[in-house]
């Protein structure tokens, strides 16, 4: 699995991504967030895995970890359609932007997320807002569940198969259903 | 207004109270101002700071989200500089900061782009035609002929010579703004967003000079909204005939092409195709000529060896141009300054000499920097070297895709350069096994970057096999495209200003700039057909025109047969190339003067502010990806007007964007009583990315509502708001509560469903004032 940036010529950094080698870890990290939120992307229902959609995993995930979703772009109505309500529904740079807001209280107005996640944006716009977290949020920890290595996230998934990636996502699925 | 060199020199003179001996007086202008009918207004030719105030209340309601991409600045020998959260540069400069200033040279490289084109144009048409030759830009029904012009620099421009003035300013502001980028120079990410804002108003001046001049000279459409119906596609090309292909933007080398062609008398016997802007200011000079397509379609056209002949003008062009021309035969000919491809200049050789030349296949190219010389040489070359081509080709036959596909080694290399993200290995997985679908899938969507085989470690020509794939739809490109109309007419703007700036019709949307589409041309063909269904008016621009030309609804008609060319509700105009854009503007900018009767000489804060707070427009740039784009935009939101752009936009690594929950964002002055209200989230952001074309559809919706809306327009802008946003969403908005001001503006319809939001969300009704941002425009302010 390499741990570089997927699309080869998109992305300069100087502070790079720590690879998530297993899916155990980014379960701990996320078990261990107070306020972590959930950021889902427009290829949610392009991107397919073993014969379904990326969306039902990330539903799957999302039921089992309890973490708040945002859907973006037009996702929040397949979301409903798979009978899952997401926290909320707003474009991808509104949400950025609130979350580089430290004034801003989150979803409920209960306090700033302190793990933002995202996946499944196209993947040189997911690239450029978790670099515009990098930047204007030092405080907050990123992390990305695509298969796609994100350099900008604080923690990033290798670039895996598809087979790698649905096993992965299935893991930590279960981990929070109560797996070791 | 007039300017003169006045040189005053007297050698002797005696007066009855002295004597005068060799004196010397040299005035470089004197400006004479006869335009009596408007006073001037406060702001004209406004420099880098005048309008700084305009835009901080704009940057206060609309804060910079930036995404800077780069962690570092290497702009200069201190660096490079790690500028990671927080830290600063060598020169004091912090991300923020660098991210503006990256935004602010792009745009100055655009505005610089289309300004220096139109100095061009105007150079070669003051030449031809002389400085006193007069503007004719819609005769009897175009009274404000240069409304761009007239806001920002004060000068009513009545001939050729009046717009030299106007290009002075431009330039000397875009010389201050690249200034400003120097190293250590402008230490504040707000000011240098004043300066991109800036530059880009000089930008839409810069475009309007260049096509108002070559309106007035060139016999183009004159705000004509049954401008003629112009060949677009591939397809359309006649094959059996030698081609001319000219590529860029300045019209100017293929004037001297299709002027040639018709005294020669072979203008039936050639074609003349374009591609990018060329093309649609080539139909409008000649309504025969060809448009090709967008710039995406530079690649294939050339590898399918359509072209005889490869002229270059300027911007936009591949710079590897003359390497594929040469793959197949075809001689190119560069005609521009600013692109000489490194070609030898032939301009003064005989054009015998050059002829010889090219059609030997001596050399490939050459630089010819005459306009007429170039028509002489593309047309006279293009009859003796076609039939020797014979339509040379690089693509590959159908069989022989199988074959090299079989080489792909499945390392994804190609996808992971497609900008696009593509699943080029599993197309190519497929045609190896002799199943080209999927190949042919991607010719629908691809952009024709041609990044896939750069990438390509067994240097497998990716692209050509994707376009042989999709050969039968290449073919099949046989559409119409509405030549460039110009401008928007006067009358027009009466009959519509009224309904627009009510709310009656929902709103405007410019859709404009370049090709970079996240999923193919089809998203820009359904966004312009679904708002013009819905009686929004819907501007078209550059290869979004194009775009938008390209499909066909059930009877078999494209766009600009369905829908009327006219500026009113369900129209569908094509302004025609990029400078054309100016005119979009100027339709805004005229509402305001025509029908509101707002003064426009150098009254920019004022009709801007009533753009902002009264006319629904919304510009989306689609598959923007250029310099040029930007400054477009930068120019729009300096006016007021939001602006979305696709995915790939997010690119410019910053957008403007407002917070609907806080209050204190969405207050204005109500100018009767000088009481400040909340006119909630009207637009919501001045610039902001949609990920799809459904996020798209749902936000021009919403852009489109502004303060002043009355509740009959309120009422129907939010009726597509919600239908939209259930349709492509899937669900009810959930900020309706933050547009309704009294229950008037619930649609009748959907009264019940109002109902139950508004309680949820403790709604208050509200007045609607007649708003704006700028104190000043208060008649009566309270004590």
């Amino acid at each position: 699995m390499s741990c570089e940036p997927w699309q080869c010529a998109e992305i300069a950094t100087s502070k790079k991504a720590n690879p998530i080698q297993k899916p155990e870890i980014a379960v701990a990290m996320i078990k261990k967030a107070q306020r972590p939120l959930l950021i889902v992307g427009s290829n949610a229902t392009e991107r397919y895995m073993e014969g379904k959609q990326l969306i039902e995993y990330l539903i799957d995930f999302a039921t089992a970890s309890k973490v708040p979703v945002v859907a973006t772009a037009h996702m929040v109505g397949e979301f409903i359609k798979r009978g899952y309500q997401p926290a909320a529904f707003m474009n991808a740079m509104e949400i950025g932007q609130r979350v580089v807001d430290p004034t801003w209280q989150g979803l409920d107005g209960k306090g700033h997320p302190d793990l933002v996640i995202m996946v499944g944006m196209p993947y040189y716009m997911q690239s450029l807002i978790l670099c515009g977290l990098k930047h204007f949020a030092p405080d907050l920890k990123t992390m990305t569940l695509d298969n796609l290595f994100h350099v900008h996230a604080s923690w990033s998934f290798p670039n895996a198969t598809l087979e790698d990636w649905a096993a992965n996502l299935k893991v930590m699925t279960s981990k929070f259903n109560g797996g070791n | 207004m007039t300017t003169k060199n006045v040189n005053v020199k007297i050698d002797e003179l005696k007066t009855n109270s002295g004597q005068i001996k060799n004196l010397e007086l040299s005035i470089g202008k004197v400006i004479n101002d006869n335009y009596t009918e408007e006073p001037m207004g406060p702001t004209p030719m406004p420099s880098i700071t005048t309008l700084r105030d305009w835009d901080m209340k704009l940057l206060n309601k609309y804060k910079p989200f930036y995404m800077p991409d780069c962690d570092s600045c290497c702009l200069c020998t201190f660096g490079k500089c790690d500028l990671t959260a927080g830290k600063r540069g060598a020169c004091g400069i912090d991300i923020a900061t660098q991210s503006s200033r990256i935004v602010m040279l792009a745009c100055a490289i655009g505005a610089a782009c289309h300004t220096a084109h139109s100095r061009h144009l105007l150079h070669h048409l003051i030449e031809k035609y002389g400085r006193r030759y007069p503007l004719n830009v819609g005769g009897l029904n175009v009274k404000v002929e240069a409304p761009v012009c007239r806001l920002v620099t004060g000068i009513k421009p009545e001939t050729l010579g009046d717009l030299d003035e106007i290009l002075t300013y431009t330039e000397e502001q875009i010389t201050q703004i690249l200034a400003v980028g120097h190293t250590g120079q402008e230490g504040n990410n707000l000011d240098f967003e004043s300066k991109a804002m800036h530059v880009g108003m000089v930008d839409h001046v810069g475009m309007e000079v260049g096509d108002i001049a070559q309106i007035s000279t060139l016999g183009y459409p004159k705000a004509d909204p049954e401008a003629p119906l112009v060949k677009l596609g591939i397809g359309s090309v006649d094959r059996t005939k030698p081609v001319i292909m000219c590529i860029g933007h300045n019209v100017v080398p293929s004037v001297g092409i299709i002027d040639y062609a018709k005294e020669t008398k072979v203008d039936d016997k050639i074609e003349v195709v374009g591609l990018c802007c060329t093309a649609h200011d080539m139909t409008r000079y000649y309504d025969r000529a060809r448009v090709v397509g967008p710039i995406s379609w530079e690649l294939r056209f050339v590898r399918a060896g359509l072209a005889d002949v490869v002229v270059l003008d300027e911007q936009c062009i591949r710079t590897d141009i003359y390497d594929e021309a040469a793959k197949v035969n075809a001689p190119v000919i560069a005609a521009s300054e600013k692109n000489c491809m490194g070609f030898k200049n032939r301009t003064n050789d005989s054009a015998d000499e050059i002829v010889a030349d090219l059609v030997s296949g001596k050399v490939k190219g050459v630089l010819i920097l005459d306009p007429e010389k170039v028509g002489e040489v593309a047309v006279r070359v293009a009859q003796k070297v076609s039939p020797i081509r014979k339509r040379k080709s690089v693509l590959p036959s159908i069989e022989e895709i199988t074959q090299i596909a079989k080489a792909c080694t499945q390392c994804k290399s190609c996808q992971r350069n497609c900008p696009q993200d593509y699943a080029i290995p599993a197309a190519m997985k497929e045609a190896a096994k002799g199943n080209i679908a999927l190949l042919e899938d991607l010719y629908e969507t691809c952009i024709g970057c041609g990044r896939c085989e750069e990438a390509c470690p067994q240097k497998i020509m990716i692209h050509s096999l994707i376009v042989k794939a999709g050969e039968k739809s290449m073919y099949a490109e046989n559409n119409l495209c509405r030549s460039g109309r110009g401008q928007v007419s006067d009358v027009e703007i009466r009959n519509v200003g009224s309904p627009i700036v009510l709310g009656e019709i929902p709103g405007i949307v410019a859709i404009v700039g370049c090709s970079n589409y996240p999923k193919g041309g089809k998203d820009v063909y359904d966004i312009a057909r679904e708002f013009a269904s819905r009686r929004y008016i819907v501007a078209l621009s550059g290869c979004s025109a194009m775009s938008a030309g390209s499909y066909r609804n059930s009877d078999g008609q494209t766009i600009y047969e369905e829908f009327s060319g006219a500026f009113e509700a369900g129209g569908v105009l094509n302004t025609g190339s990029c400078v054309s854009n100016a005119h979009i503007a100027g339709a805004a900018i005229k509402v305001a003067n025509i029908f509101a009767k707002r003064p426009l000489r150098g009254n920019y804060e004022e009709i801007a502010d009533y753009i902002h707070n009264r006319l629904g427009a919304v510009g989306l740039a689609w598959g923007a990806y250029s310099q040029k784009a930007a400054a477009i935009g930068a120019g729009f939101w300096r006016l007021g007007v939001p602006v979305i752009v696709g995915p790939h936009g997010s690119k410019y690594r910053r957008m403007l964007l407002g917070r609907k929950e806080d209050p204190e964002n969405w207050m204005v002055y109500d100018a009767r009583t000088g009481d400040k209200v909340n006119v909630g989230p009207a637009p919501e952001h001045l610039f902001n990315v949609a990920e799809t074309k459904e996020e798209c559809m749902v936000a021009i919706a919403k852009l489109c509502i502004r303060p002043n809306d009355t509740w009959k327009g309120r009422s129907i802008k939010l009726s597509h708001y919600v239908d939209l946003s259930k349709r492509y969403l899937g669900v009810m908005p959930n900020d309706l509560h933050l547009f309704v001001r009294t229950m008037a503006d619930v649609p009748m319809t959907m009264k019940d469903e109002f109902a139950k939001i508004l309680e949820a969300n403790n709604w208050k009704e509200t007045i609607i004032p007649d708003p704006t941002l700028l104190p000043r425009m208060v008649r009566k302010m309270k004590e």
